[in-house]
């Protein structure tokens, strides 16, 4: 029986469920040391002097290092992410520091390494560092940052744009003279954060004897730090190997690298010859995790009198912190994520992204294409109620057609291919959730009746499409080992999406096993070389391809090889059931027995004969696979103290061909959760100083069990041309359109657009929400 | 987020604890539940040299009612005991309906009522509830005793009117007056978050079906919790109806004086505490006989 | 200080500072790394055991306070080497868990909730789970989980 597509329940769980599954904490080595940092107190500030000899002289301490401690070693960290190759675009480069040398730029930013026999002890000494600082003036606010006289974040700049990128086709002004209507709107997102229930955090031992540096990181992408920490470290990369054990999410901001204690610990280990431990902790996390979402933008769009869109344009400010690491990943998804499922015969897009003294913006589930998608979402709310036309309509009218596929977007994306839709059916997509909703009930009966009963009830309605599977590439290996079981190994690693099970799935479907005898290896780089990371959902897409092709290679020596066994033909073979036998006969060999004769021990082989039943093999997609969908929900608010309640969620999801429905869902619910987070309860507060304000799970709220709502979700399936599986990616969907689906069902439910007032802000709380309708 | 090295005493009498304090004085802090005292020390925003651990003195750990219906609460009484308690619910509704908006359950294992009142967080819910319900605390220093009243208690932010020698000993609640009716209500960002606003309010119903007495306070709503005398007073002699209540709710937001947080501007909690008084006021009257 | 602590019914005689933390002496001193730690302040409940079978936060207790008490971890919930218990199975069955990180201290709440509420129904289960956080799951599916062993 096939096992691709099915609800399968996930190899990786048992352990996970004992308590006995490793995360990076857990690694525990004779004669670990244990890592702290003190970090900047300041957003912006000059280091005039550093005095450590107290905390040197701290029993229990065995080293405390300082920027001027690292010698050549300290060099700022790597640019991860070129800018993309758009004409007339400016890009600066400026990356994150190890240790403060000169001035720290955001509050947090490491200063100085204490190495002490404990964590208690190490943040012992880690108090006893004296340190002079000259305060500088802040920047965090966009606009300010930006002033003629604003402080500067990097004092070699004229300014504090980090880039500005324009991308335009069409004549938007021409389409804006054409047009019936012109709605021109600011809207603003705030900062969030990621919050994995487990923090980053790394181990580090050199091994003297065998000459080799073992690195445990709490990272998404294994094989790209040991390349990097093998060229900084001097190393060869087989010296190096770094595992990505079990990761307590990740969500993005693990994808980020090198982190300053990423570059240390590994350096602190050789220097000290002992194993090095730091693990953040949650005040650190708040502070040293890259996070995500400020932006601005002015945004305009022209329709016709039958609310076809005309053209688009949006000039939008990008918070990326203190530093670029990470390039322009998250604004071109935003720019180019604006335009949805929609034909927009003019888009005219220009940004400006900005250094300011907050910590790094690196991609965060959505990765900008939230405010895309927010952006262009409320701008047809607005268009068709200036338009008197239905909300569901004014989409529909506009989707791009089914027979417009593969629908060249004309601009350039995160991934610096031409955006280009490769499949896609939105109507149906709509038609479902409409009616899963009882969109039509509920604005002619449920919501006049509750309204009548004085109560706030609300529906919303959101479209998206999501960019997901992006090269360059992954790789996997296959192999069926002696015991009949078969291992898979990638170089990607693994944040909790149940990649051992959806890629033993895969495996499975080609070779006739069990999926719980398939064992999946990620995130160690002693069991594959090669690989990029998880990030822009693109797991399932690109390594879970390579593991298909793979296993299709496997299938066919299996194959072979049994044929020449039997001395049959390979038509007449039925690989099933972990065995291959001769159909209709009793002659049968176990995979197990199938591998040993495929690695002869004596005797002589074909030239050419490579052993074992093993393949390895690359996929590389041309270019992103789209997925698209509609959230909708009905909310009832409390007119008196704004707190909603969800009363019903439904997702309609195309993320081409399924693997596991079970993990789709759970990838599902986890985005929509971290949405609504986004939406209603997250916000980063800051003071003028840049002094973060709920740099605790007290005061910065993620949602439980009763802010999240039971979600339905339905399927269409368009399968992606541009892979093996016709998979898309899937780990984004649930979080990008809820911003959108909050402020248009909030409007709803209060009337809002009765009396004039607009949403054009996230995160929002019940508290800025009174602000925006009664408090003036 | 470790925190710093201190001494540890876990004394089994109640003499000891005291003694200890008077010894060290403002260097040692009383360990009741840990559920305030142990953040703040991993964030090491407390660093106390000492730490008197109470959990094995086994006397503060009492919970009963007494003759004349006063319930006496040990400090080291766990949140735990008292919700799942009864006669506390049967005889004192407000506390058990307030206790459940305070934290989760795992926090409510080992917190403590006394832990949490001598920490005098202004958006923590009991210390609402103890001027409500006119509690009088216990405080003990070797060799003396005293009482005073909830009201006189709280001073400010995190400061009570414990002498550097004081412990809290026991928090004694007299009983409502026959006939009264309590409620209490909240608005918090997520469940078990302290409140944005909390209103506790006891009313009750005279003869001639009057209010003849009231007594209102609020939680969130300024650097102690806070009493609304001249809110309650206007409910006096008055028909418990709408009209009433949102006259005294129009008085009571004029009274406090709430200091915003990261989660709510101080107008919006003055805001909610109009919204929220008349609806307590309402489920009280409700309940008064 | 020399501290005896009983943990899913086994005595372990350790030296400890009285700082340290009872969810660090339970992951680093004696080993049982499944109860996690996500916040060290109360909130994230990744580090929920039982003490004397009620549910508490390891990360606001010092080791050397549990002297006396019965704690009990993730650990000890399977029935033996290699097998689930009811309410593990019920949460690989509903794919409750994703990265596993919140789960430990999620089981040992709801392994507490459910001696007292066998039978809850979902408002019920999401309130036992309000003080957990989760943030991979959406937490549709750990309710389901539980609904499934309340079913049973
Ligand atoms: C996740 C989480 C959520 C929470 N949510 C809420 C909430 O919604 N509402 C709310 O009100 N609270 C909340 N709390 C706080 C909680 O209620 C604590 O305030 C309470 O448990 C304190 O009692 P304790 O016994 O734990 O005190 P401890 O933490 O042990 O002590 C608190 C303070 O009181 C002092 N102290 C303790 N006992 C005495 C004594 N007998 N005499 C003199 N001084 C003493 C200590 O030295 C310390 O300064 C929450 C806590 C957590 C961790
Ligand atoms: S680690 Fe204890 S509650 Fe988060
Ligand atoms: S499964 Fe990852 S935090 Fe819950």
């Amino acid at each position: 029986m096939t096992s691709f597509g099915r609800p399968l329940t996930r190899n990786e769980d048992p352990r996970l469920l004992r308590g006995e599954a490793l995360f990076v904490d857990d690694v525990e080595l004779p004669g670990l040391l244990h890592a702290a940092f003190l970090r900047s107190p300041h957003a912006h500030a000059r280091l005039l002097a550093i005095d450590t000899a107290a905390a040197r002289a701290r029993p229990g301490v065995v080293a405390v290092v300082t920027a001027a401690d690292l010698g050549e070693y300290w060099q700022p960290g790597p640019l991860l992410v070129p800018p993309p190759p758009v004409p007339g675009m400016e890009f600066h480069q400026r990356c994150q520091v190890p240790l403060v040398r000169d001035k720290a730029r955001h509050v947090g930013e490491p200063v100085a390494m204490v190495l002490a026999e404990s964590r208690y002890l190490a943040e012992d000494a880690v108090a006893d560092i004296l340190v002079d600082w000259e305060s500088l003036p802040a920047v965090g606010d966009l606009e300010a940052a930006l002033a003629a006289d604003a402080p500067l974040v990097h004092d070699d700049l004229t300014s504090n744009v980090a880039a500005r990128v324009h991308q335009a086709r069409g004549d938007y002004a021409a389409a804006a003279r054409a047009a019936h209507l012109v709605l021109k709107r600011r809207f603003t997102y705030d900062r969030g954060a990621s919050i994995p229930m487990e923090t980053r955090g790394i181990v580090a031992d050199w091994d003297r004897r065998a000459d080799r540096l073992t690195v445990w990181d709490t990272t998404q992408a294994p094989v790209v730090i040991r390349n990097g920490l093998a060229a900084m470290l001097g190393l060869s990369e087989r010296q190096v190997r770094v595992v990505a054990p079990n990761i307590g999410g990740g969500f993005g901001p693990k994808m980020m690298m090198f982190y300053p204690e990423e570059v240390l610990v590994p350096w602190a280990a050789l220097r000290l010859g002992r194993p090095v431990k730091w693990i953040e902790d949650r005040l650190e996390h708040f502070f040293a995790t890259t996070h995500e979402r400020s932006q601005i933008h002015d945004a305009e769009i022209a329709l016709d009198a039958q609310g076809k869109i005309l053209g688009v344009r949006d000039v939008f400010l990008h918070d990326t912190g203190a530093y670029d690491p990470y390039g322009l990943t998250v604004p071109l998804n935003s720019q180019c994520t604006l335009l949805g499922c929609y034909v927009v015969p003019a888009y005219d897009s220009a940004f400006t992204a900005v250094f300011t003294n907050r910590t790094l913006v690196t991609p965060y589930r959505g990765a900008g294409r939230q405010h895309g998608v927010f952006v262009m979402e409320r701008l047809l709310d607005l268009a068709a109620r200036a338009l008197g036309i239905d909300r569901a309509e004014i989409r529909r009218r506009n989707f791009i057609p089914a027979d417009a596929f593969p629908f060249d977007q004309g601009v350039i994306y995160q991934d610096f291919s031409r955006l280009s839709y490769d499949s896609g059916d939105y109507e149906p997509i709509l038609d479902k959730a409409l009616a899963a909703i009882g969109y039509d009930d509920f604005l002619a009966r449920v919501q006049p009746t509750a309204r009548a009963e004085g109560r706030a009830l609300g529906i919303g309605l959101v479209c998206y499409v999501e960019g997901t599977g992006i090269g360059p590439y992954e790789g996997a290996r296959v192999q069926v080992q002696g015991s009949g079981k078969v291992s898979l190994a990638t170089g990607i690693g693994s944040q909790g999406q149940g990649h051992a099970t959806a890629f033993a799935q895969v495996v499975a479907e080609q070779i006739g096993v069990d999926i719980r005898d398939v064992e999946v290896v990620t995130g160690d780089t002693d069991q594959f070389q090669w690989g990029v990371g998880t990030f822009a959902s693109r797991g399932a897409v690109v390594a879970g391809s390579a593991a298909h092709e793979a296993a299709k290679v496997v299938r066919a020596k299996i194959l072979r090889t049994a044929a020449a066994h039997f001395e049959c033909a390979e038509a007449d073979l039925v690989l099933a059931d972990g065995a291959v036998t001769v159909a209709g006969t009793d002659r049968r060999i176990a995979l197990g027995a199938l591998a040993g004769l495929a690695n002869p021990m004596r005797g002589a082989v074909t030239p050419g004969t490579e052993p074992g039943l093993e393949a390895t093999r690359y996929f590389g997609p041309a270019s992103g696979a789209t997925a698209s969908g509609v959230h909708a929900m009905i909310l009832e608010i409390d007119r008196a103290t704004l707190r909603p309640t969800i009363l019903d969620y439904v997702v309609v999801h195309d993320c081409g061909t399924v693997i596991n429905p079970l993990i789709l869902a759970g990838q599902i619910h986890g985005g929509v959760a971290q949405g609504i987070g986004n939406a209603f309860f997250e916000k980063l507060a800051w003071d003028s100083e840049g002094q973060l304000l709920n740099a605790s799970l007290a005061d910065y709220l993620i949602p439980t069990a009763l802010d999240v709502p039971r979600m339905r979700l339905e399927h269409t399936v368009t399968p992606s041309p541009l892979n093996p599986l016709g998979v898309k990616g899937a780990g984004e969907a649930g979080a990008i359109p809820v911003g959108a689906l909050f402020a248009q069902a909030i409007e709803d439910a209060l009337g809002l657009p009765a009396r004039d007032i607009e949403i054009r802000e996230m995160p929002l709380s019940p508290s800025r929400l009174w602000e925006i309708t009664e408090g003036g | 987020m470790k925190p710093a090295a201190f001494d540890w005493h876990a004394p089994t009498l109640l003499a000891e604890a005291l003694a200890l304090k008077a010894g060290h004085g403002e260097a040692a802090r009383f360990l009741a539940g840990g559920q305030s005292l142990v953040p703040a020390m991993n964030f090491r925003v407390a660093q106390p040299a000492v730490l008197i651990d109470l959990n094995r003195v086994a006397v503060l750990d009492h919970l009963g009612f007494e003759e004349d219906g006063t319930l006496a609460i040990g400090a080291l009484c766990r949140y735990r005991r008292l919700e799942r308690d009864a006669e506390v619910a049967r005889r004192l509704p407000l506390l058990a309906e307030a206790l459940a908006e305070v934290a989760h359950p795992q926090i409510r294992t080992r917190g403590t009522l006394g832990g949490n009142l001598c920490h005098a967080d202004p958006a923590s819910e009991m210390p609402a509830v103890m001027l409500a319900l006119e509690a009088r605390l216990v405080l003990r220093r070797a060799g003396g005793i005293r009482q005073v009243a909830a009201a006189e208690f709280f001073l400010g932010p995190l400061a009570t009117a414990l002498a550097e020698d004081e412990m809290l000993a026991e928090i004694r609640i007299p009983p409502l007056p026959p006939g009264s009716g309590t409620a209490f209500l909240e608005v918090a960002r997520r469940r078990g978050d302290y409140a944005m606003m909390g209103v506790a309010v006891v009313l009750r119903r005279g003869p001639d079906g009057r209010c003849d007495l009231a007594r209102i306070a609020l939680c969130s709503a300024g650097p102690t919790p806070m009493a609304a005398p001249r809110a309650a007073a206007a409910l006096l002699g008055q028909a418990l109806e709408p009209a009433a209540f949102a006259a005294a709710a129009a008085l009571a937001v004029q009274e406090i004086a709430p200091m915003g947080s990261v989660q709510a501007s101080p107008a919006y909690q003055r805001h909610l505490a109009g919204v929220l008084l008349p609806r307590a006021l309402a489920r009280a009257a409700e309940r008064a006989a | 200080m020399k501290i005896t602590l009983r943990v899913n019914g086994t005595d372990h005689v350790r030296e400890v500072e009285p700082r340290l933390l009872l969810s660090d002496f339970l992951r680093h001193e004696i080993g049982l790394t499944g109860t996690h730690v996500g916040c060290e302040h109360g909130v994230c409940g990744a580090c929920t055991i039982l003490w004397d079978g009620e549910p508490a936060r390891a990360c606001l207790a010092f080791a050397v306070q549990a002297e006396g008490h019965e704690i009990r971890t993730v650990e000890s919930l399977s029935p033996g080497p290699g097998r689930l218990d009811a309410l593990q199975q019920a949460f690989q069955d509903s794919h409750a868990l994703q990265c596993g990180y919140c789960t430990p201290g999620i089981l040992m709440t709801l392994t507490a909730f459910l001696a007292e509420n066998p039978h809850p129904d979902e408002a019920a289960v999401r309130e036992a789970l309000s003080g957990n956080l989760c943030r991979c799951t959406g937490y549709q599916h750990i309710v389901d989980a539980v609904l499934r062993v309340a079913a049973a």
